[in-house]
């Protein structure tokens, strides 16, 4: 990743060079004052104007995410047997093809609604003597799909910023949450104890992949990408390899799967058991904070930064690109270690050879959401979490498949990736001064 | 860019020929050692005959434990003459190809002494029958990056080939139209990723990982909402039928592995040769490797950069989308979520070991196809090594390709950059 100078979390388009003033100047009552203030509202209105109209990075993700959900309500729509049955009564009933494509749709996206942020049944139910707690189950349920994401997202933007690839968030979380699941069910600790150690080792183990690659760049120059993609397939086998050993696997179970964690060993419930929230959401929100502060207040972050965006730089100013890159995919690799242990720990209790699902890869798209920024990785998981919790519910309502939030998810980084593919289709204007959010394309060579 | 090509760790530069002699003595010790001496007693027993073949080839008996050790000896010694003796480039190849074949056979005589006797021929077929995703994929890939932009979007484009072809030959019953709808499939995907990599400069790391994001959520979607309600229409595709060559597939052993197989593997031969002599014999293939090394300098003769990109891309793409039907209806007929398991990523491997060469990715393509087949076979004799290191092979044997250990792995110079007219 080639970064620009302000980094890819250049968050320059999205202030209005017109900062909104005070009203002071109406609070003193004269007709020239008022004038004055009326001129600076119209400028402030214009500029914003502006922003929307040459579409600044805020309003590209907005249309990003717009269009995604667009495209994914038509392919909602016209792959539905209901609606495909309207389309073949088109000429004798016009309006009823539409209308139930918009149904079909619509029905879909609040199902999806219902289980990633509120349901008003539940509210309802509440009042007539429900259960209160029922009412945050669907937040609560992405914040529980959200925390593996960001944690992983971390992982892959703080690499990002280095300018390194980090495609093995997979490797990496497999390694953190074999280490995680291992002190869970093998070792017996006490309460507090036992859950730290264990996400601890879900730290290590993550790091040694991580440090594994970035130490093989430092070393030999071999490019992050390859060995990353690799190590992840690498490490998919050695855990379905450890999960057929004594050691890994619960007895007397057919399947490859290992005995549940300790209970001392498990994230605490931050809401009470019915729900699913747990501790496991706060320690990636700390992370975040730490991966910010890391990032813009430490030394280890400037260097960072400089050899990201410019490891010629950074050498000539004394610093070593190979050891920054040796120290960042430790970091990132201890964050997609973290994400493994907060599944194993959090949700899951047990190794499953599928113990990764598809963090690892959500992992890269939250990443570039959320434009290799702390805060951005934190909102773009969440995103992630609400469409991922929101499809279990919609399936289970209007039987359409959760695989509809993948497509809408893939596309939103697609568009985001790619301003001026919104900026043509919605007709905005140019940013002058170049791309700033575009992340500019570099080869396997540097 | 080339600024920043320039920043290389400082490198500790390793006396090449040693490093591979140093490779070669080791591969004689683990010949010798682990496949020698704790070979398990009794022979390892071959079977070159398949049920129903008309001529007999009588069943090889080896003693595992002698043989390997005689193989890992002269191997060893082999490696040692390699580190002093200068050799041309052909015979370095030669001794090369010798101590692989010599591992493998060693290998193969550990995992069967004193067990069933091992089919070689089907295992040798099942080889082949992997290869061919994997070879067609590597292919798309060369075609791609040769011409500057990197193709990791190979796993989509065999998901959506494998996709389309179940699905077209299933409901419009014709396993050719089938092939071509892979093939068009393929293709498309290629489109979407020329498009935003040419016209709208998105990094093609990125891109390339978030179409196979897509190309796994729409085929998984639509297989969930189409597919599975409609298994029999639109899911229950035939499978194309081998085609016995007349008269090279008499040819005992040979024949059965090389010219009895489905059109699928006669695409791949013809492939291989036409995009290797596409790529280095002609003057088109000299163009596009302007294009992928120096597109200013191809541009100042006249050569369209972005339209030779577009061009190859989309070739790329028709390509993977045939090794992408091959998975369909060219072996198990109906298509799966996710069928392509990760095989586009060992074509990218097998891209990237063979050096962005047609021929290198196709051995190592075919390398790694035989550690898929052996993970099959050998499970099923009780082979002493898991499935799941076999597995692991292809993904290993990169990681050692790009860390330089045999004389590095290459891209083309401006493979991945936009190029910006200026």
């Amino acid at each position: 990743m080639t970064q620009q100078d302000t980094g890819p979390g250049g968050t320059v388009a999205s202030d209005p060079p017109g900062t909104p003033e005070p009203a002071e100047g109406a609070s003193s009552g004269t007709a020239e004052d008022a004038r004055k203030a009326g001129l600076k509202g119209t400028e402030v209105a214009i500029s914003l104007l502006n922003a929307v109209l040459e579409g600044s990075s805020a309003v590209v993700t907005f249309l990003a995410i717009v269009t995604a959900v667009i495209i994914g309500g038509l392919l909602i729509a016209f792959t539905s047997p209901t609606v495909l049955h309207a389309w073949s009564h088109l000429f004798s009933a016009p309006g009823s093809a539409f209308s139930q494509a918009w149904d079909v749709a619509a029905s879909a996206y609040s199902a999806m609604f219902e289980g990633a942020i509120v349901n008003p049944h539940t509210v309802s139910a509440a009042f007539h003597g429900g259960s209160i707690a029922q009412i945050f189950n669907p937040l609560s349920e992405t914040a529980v799909n959200a925390t593996p994401l960001i944690l992983a997202g971390l992982a892959v933007a703080l690499a990002f910023r280095a300018g390194m690839f980090n495609i093995g968030a997979t490797g990496q979380f497999i390694g953190g949450a074999m280490i995680a699941g291992w002190i869970g069910f093998a070792v017996h600790l006490p309460m507090i104890i036992h859950v730290v150690v264990a996400v601890i080792g879900g730290v290590v183990g993550g790091s040694i992949v991580g440090g594994f690659v970035g130490g093989l760049k430092a070393r030999t120059g071999a490019h992050e990408v390859i060995v990353t993609i690799m190590l992840n397939y690498v490490m998919e086998y050695l855990i379905l390899f450890l999960l057929g050993l004594a050691v890994f696997r619960a007895p007397g179970l057919p399947n490859p799967v290992s005995p549940p964690v300790a209970t001392n060993a498990t994230l605490p419930h931050l809401a009470g058991a019915t729900l699913r929230i747990n501790a496991g959401f706060l320690v990636a929100l700390a992370a975040a904070f730490a991966v910010a502060w890391l990032l813009n207040r430490t030394t280890i972050g400037f260097e960072l930064r400089t050899v990201g965006a410019n490891p010629n730089a950074a050498r000539a100013a004394g610093m070593s690109p190979e050891r920054t890159w040796v120290t960042v995919m430790l970091i990132c690799g201890g964050l997609a270690g973290l994400a493994g242990a907060s599944v194993i720990l959090g949700t899951d209790f047990a190794l499953t050879p599928q113990i990764y699902g598809t963090y690892g890869i959500d992992a890269i798209t939250v990443a570039l959401l959320g434009r290799a920024s702390p805060g951005g990785v934190v909102l773009a998981a969440l995103l992630y979490g609400s469409l991922d919790a929101g499809s279990v519910t919609m399936q289970a309502q209007t039987q359409i498949p959760v695989d509809i939030a993948t497509v809408i998810q893939a596309l939103i980084v697609l568009f985001v990736a790619a301003p001026p593919f919104i900026r043509e289709i919605y007709h905005l204007r140019g940013r002058r001064g170049g791309e700033s959010g575009q992340l500019l394309a570099k080869g396997w060579s540097s | 860019m080339t600024a920043i090509t320039a920043v290389g760790p400082k490198r500790v530069t390793i006396d090449r020929q040693r490093a591979i002699a140093g490779i070669f003595v080791m591969l004689g010790v683990v010949d010798f050692f682990v496949f020698g001496l704790f070979a398990s007693n009794g022979d390892a027993v071959f079977t070159f005959t398949l049920t129903g073949a008309a001529v007999s080839v009588p069943n090889l008996s080896l003693p595992a434990g002698p043989v390997s050790e005689g193989i890992g000896a002269l191997t060893v010694i082999l490696g040692l003459l390699y580190a002093g003796v200068r050799l041309s480039k052909i015979p370095q190849r030669l001794v090369g190809v010798a101590v692989v074949l010599g591992f493998v056979v060693s290998f193969l005589c550990w995992s069967d002494a004193g067990r069933i006797p091992l089919p070689f021929v089907s295992l040798m077929q099942s080889t082949m029958l992997a290869a061919i995703p994997l070879v067609l994929g590597a292919l798309s890939g060369c075609l791609c990056e040769r011409s500057g932009v990197i193709n990791i979007a190979i796993e989509g484009q065999l998901l959506l080939g494998a996709f389309a072809g179940a699905v077209i030959a299933s409901s419009f019953g014709s396993l050719w139209l089938g092939l071509f709808s892979g093939s068009i499939a393929g293709g498309l995907l290629a489109i979407l990723l020329a498009v935003f990599a040419i016209r709208y400069m998105v990094d093609q790391i990125i891109l390339g990982v978030v179409l196979n994001v897509f190309a796994s959520g729409l085929t998984g979607y639509l297989y969930d909402q189409a597919l599975v309600p409609y298994q029999n229409r639109l899911n229950s595709p035939n499978t194309f039928v081998p085609i016995k060559v007349p008269v090279l597939g008499d040819i005992p052993i040979i024949g059965p592995i090389l010219f009895d197989s489905t059109i699928f593997l006669y695409i791949t031969y013809a492939a291989v040769a036409l995009v290797h002599i596409g790529l280095f014999k002609t003057r088109w293939g000299l163009r596009v490797r302007a294009v992928g090394e120096h597109p200013t300098a191809a541009d100042t003769v006249g050569i369209k950069v972005l339209f030779t990109r577009y061009r190859n891309v989309v070739l790329g793409g028709l390509v993977a989308g045939i090794g992408g039907a091959s998975l369909t209806i060219g072996s198990v007929g109906s298509f799966g979520k996710d069928i392509s398991s990760g095989q586009g990523y060992i074509a990218l491997a097998a891209m990237i070991f063979g050096r962005w060469t047609p021929l290198g990715a196709t051995g190592a393509a075919l390398l790694f196809g035989f550690s898929v087949a052996c993970a099959n076979v050998l499970g099923t004799i009780g082979a002493p090594i898991p499935s799941d290191f076999l597995l692991m092979l292809p993904y290993v044997a990169t990681i050692i390709a790009v860390a330089g250990f045999v004389g590095r792995s290459r891209a083309p110079k401006a493979d991945g950059q936009p190029y910006i007219k200026s």
